[in-house]
């Protein structure tokens, strides 16, 4: 018996209208946990080398954790992995909201989307019953809109997840949006979804999650429970949530502002915590089992539009990057990418480069189709969010590329402030002075995401600009903490934010399964999987290497203008200098490929043997 | 004694329906729970929690008197003598009396006070 586990995996192909059912390989689950695990797992495994992203051999794997579901806190977490279009290597999104705990109470693991559907579809889950039904109605849909429609057709139990129109478009940066304002944000999960033709899942789940050692696992997840609530800082954390972070950036120089150029805003304080709070936001919502909420419901009276946010990433990346002063502005902007299914980090990322092309002479008016393209003008990025996501007109089409792609057709050096590392837009921490964020940065397995390694804190701890051994050490100890959390199926954040003990965790996982962990056997799995997702972008990306994990120009040959890092960057040198520690401590060679000793150590050999 | 819920307190994150669950069947399903969590979304982004009051009604109708109260004085039903007629989930006014297809009896809050103890705004209370 699988305790901890729903037990099925369900398999979908699109292309013959086919679904089957199979048993989730215990083995697997053993060395791969569940979530992200799996979806790596099932990532190299299925989908062959040299895959079209956008095309029929690509799939995208939707799964929960095993402790999604339970009762063990911010058991609300699940994992979207694909090939991503967005930057052709390995793509592993977190989602939280309801629909990771009813998928495992429909009875699955994972389901797998695969082939391509000749029509749109939408896929419908009702415990054992699986059907692709039409969506041809839904098709053009905004995101919300389609939940709200598909929950008054079929009931509110059912958790739907959909895609808006960029995920239609290809928008190489499309979402999955689900309950009302939760994302699987990064990478192009949307977009694999749109080419696939699924418009959105509907799943309702009655069955519960077997547990090996129910009364040790319910007292684990209480004393869990009880720990967060009597957690300090609780009370702020929970009024404000991650928006709580926009000061503490701002007056630290991390707030990323006019395309990264600065880390303070001299309008920042007008997009702080409590103007949000006090200004826009009507009810506290918090994903699946969550004591600690830092989902906030917001109601803009100025633009007539409810929007779940801004979140922190999102108020930096369309505020302060776009010189954005009005939090009702960036709710408005932040509400037009969720409805459109774009990924608000990364259409930050675009339409701020776009901004500073323009600033600069390179991008004119009719090239921007008329939009008076400077930084501040909300009107001008409303429109552009439209557009981006409909691929309307030649910067529309240009942008929903990514900010990689449209700098190498415009060139004029705009690739030097095209702020992305493999591909993908940077989150919202500047990193001109801050060296162990950066090399976060450079070696997240997606891309420049934040949440692999949120390491900003430890630099100003031990020294923002220090290029020491301790600070890769660190950043590889949170790059296999975090996406650890992504892996089991609940949320890092009670940990990070909360201080909520480690020590909950090994034990809840033990009592759940029935196999005994101990945290290293946990951080060791966590760590096979950061480096099969190393080897998966070896594998499929041709000259891949150190050059891949080179820091946006940005941060290492101009200085920060304004704020407490004014005038600071890091050196090319310095950059350099942390990959070098970084590559040691992880036992990968100087070109950052993993050893054969490492994948030895880590049981990976024979796995990586097989290439399909 | 009964269960009191501030709707502007819950953030809808449905632990406590998974604690009754654990509680009331030894399962963790939040399908077999003794409270509801309706989400008012998109507009206007409210949640509304249902929970017993404890009102008696559903004693009063029951044609088995299959409903007694516990040592909390919260009503509860025998389920061996339950005979599933669903006359006490029609008319309990809150609409909290539940039922599922696997299961041979109609259930309801019993006041064990495991759905406050997760709740971590303190949405839910139990007071006279």
């Amino acid at each position: 018996m699988l305790y901890g586990y729903a037990g099925q995996i369900l398999r979908v192909d699109l292309t013959r209208g086919v679904i089957t059912k199979e048993p989730t390989p215990e083995r697997v689950m053993r060395n791969f946990l569940g979530a992200r695990g799996l979806g790596a797992y099932l990532l190299w495994t299925e989908v062959p080398h040299g895959a079209d992203p956008l095309g029929p051999q690509n799939k995208l794997f939707i799964s929960p954790g095993p402790l999604s579901g339970t009762l063990f806190p911010g058991a609300g977490k699940m994992d979207f992995t694909t090939k991503s279009p967005l930057t052709g290597g390995y793509a592993g999104a977190s989602m939280g909201g309801m629909l990771t705990a009813e998928i495992k109470y429909a009875g699955y693991d994972s389901i797998i989307l695969e082939g391509i559907s000749p029509r749109p579809v939408y896929l419908y889950i009702d415990d054992d019953t699986v059907e692709l039904r039409d969506a041809t109605p839904y098709w053009g849909m905004g995101s919300f809109a389609l939940e709200k429609r598909l929950k008054d057709e079929l009931g509110e139990e059912f958790q739907i997840a959909t895609i808006g129109p960029a995920g239609e478009n290809l928008v190489k940066y499309a979402c999955i949006n689900h309950d009302y304002g939760r994302q699987a944000g990064r990478g192009g999960v949307g977009t694999v979804m749109g080419v696939k033709k699924v418009k959105a899942i509907a799943v309702r789940g009655s069955k519960g999650i077997p547990i090996a050692d129910m009364d040790e696992f319910t007292r684990v997840a209480k004393a869990a429970y009880r720990a967060c609530k009597e957690a300090d800082g609780y009370e702020a954390w929970t009024r404000y949530g991650t928006m709580m972070v926009t000061s503490w950036c701002d007056e630290n120089g991390a707030l990323p502002t006019r395309n990264f150029r600065s880390g303070s805003f001299e309008q920042g304080a007008n997009i702080y915590a409590p103007v949000f709070r006090e200004k826009i936001v009507v009810t506290d919502k918090g994903c699946f089992g969550c004591p600690t909420p830092c989902g906030k419901y917001a109601h803009s009276k100025k633009h007539n539009i409810y929007v779940e946010g801004p979140e922190y990433e999102t108020n930096g990346m369309l505020g302060s990057d776009l010189a954005l002063g009005d939090i009702e502005d960036i709710a408005r902007a932040n509400q037009l990418c969720d409805e459109l299914g774009l990924d608000t980090i990364s259409t930050g990322g675009c339409i701020a480069w776009a901004m500073e092309c323009y600033e600069k002479g390179i991008l004119n008016q009719e090239q921007t189709g008329g939009l008076d393209l400077r930084f501040g003008n909300a009107q001008a990025v409303f429109a552009l969010i439209e557009r981006i996501a409909h691929r309307e007109g030649w910067l529309g089409n240009l942008l929903a590329e990514g900010v990689k792609q449209a700098a190498a057709q415009v060139g004029q050096g705009s690739e030097k402030w095209a702020i992305h590392v493999k591909g993908m837009e940077q989150s919202a921490y500047d990193t001109h002075s801050a060296t162990s964020m950066l090399l976060a940065y450079m070696t997240a397995d997606v891309g420049a995401h934040h949440n692999r390694a949120w390491a900003i804190t430890y630099d100003l701890a031990v020294g923002r600009d220090k290029v020491v051994p301790e600070k890769a050490a660190k950043v590889i100890e949170l790059q296999h903490i975090r996406p650890l959390m992504d892996t089991l199926g609940c949320c890092r954040l009670q940990w990070v934010e909360l201080g909520m003990s480690l020590d909950f965790y090994a034990p809840a996982m033990t009592a759940l399964t029935g196999v005994t962990y101990s945290w290293q056997d946990l951080l060791h799995i966590s760590e096979r999987i950061w480096n099969l997702t190393r080897m998966y972008w070896v594998r499929e990306v041709a000259g891949f290497g150190r050059v891949w994990d080179a820091p946006p120009p940005r941060f290492v040959e101009e200085p920060a203008v304004g704020g407490v890092t004014d005038g600071k960057l890091t050196s090319p040198e310095a950059a350099q200098q942390m990959l070098d520690y970084y590559y040691q401590q992880r036992g990968w060679d100087a070109n950052g490929i993993p050893t054969s000793e490492t994948l030895q150590r880590l049981g990976l050999a024979e796995l990586v043997r097989v290439m399909p | 004694m009964r269960l009191y819920a501030d709707n502007a307190k819950c953030s809808g994150c449905r632990a406590c329906l998974v604690a009754c669950s654990l509680h009331l069947f030894g399962e963790n399903n939040p399908k077999k729970a003794a409270l509801a969590i309706v989400p008012h979304f998109p507009a206007p982004g409210t949640f509304e929690v249902r929970v017993c009051t404890q009102c008696g009604r559903c004693a009063e109708v029951c044609p088995v008197g299959a409903i007694h109260q516990n040592d909390k004085g919260a009503y509860y039903i025998q389920p061996d003598e339950c005979t599933l007629c669903m006359t006490c989930v029609d008319e309990c006014p809150e609409g909290v009396i539940f039922s599922r297809p696997d299961v041979p009896y109609v259930w309801e809050c019993d006041l064990c006070g495991e759905c406050v103890d997760v709740c971590g705004p303190g949405a839910l209370w139990i007071a006279e």
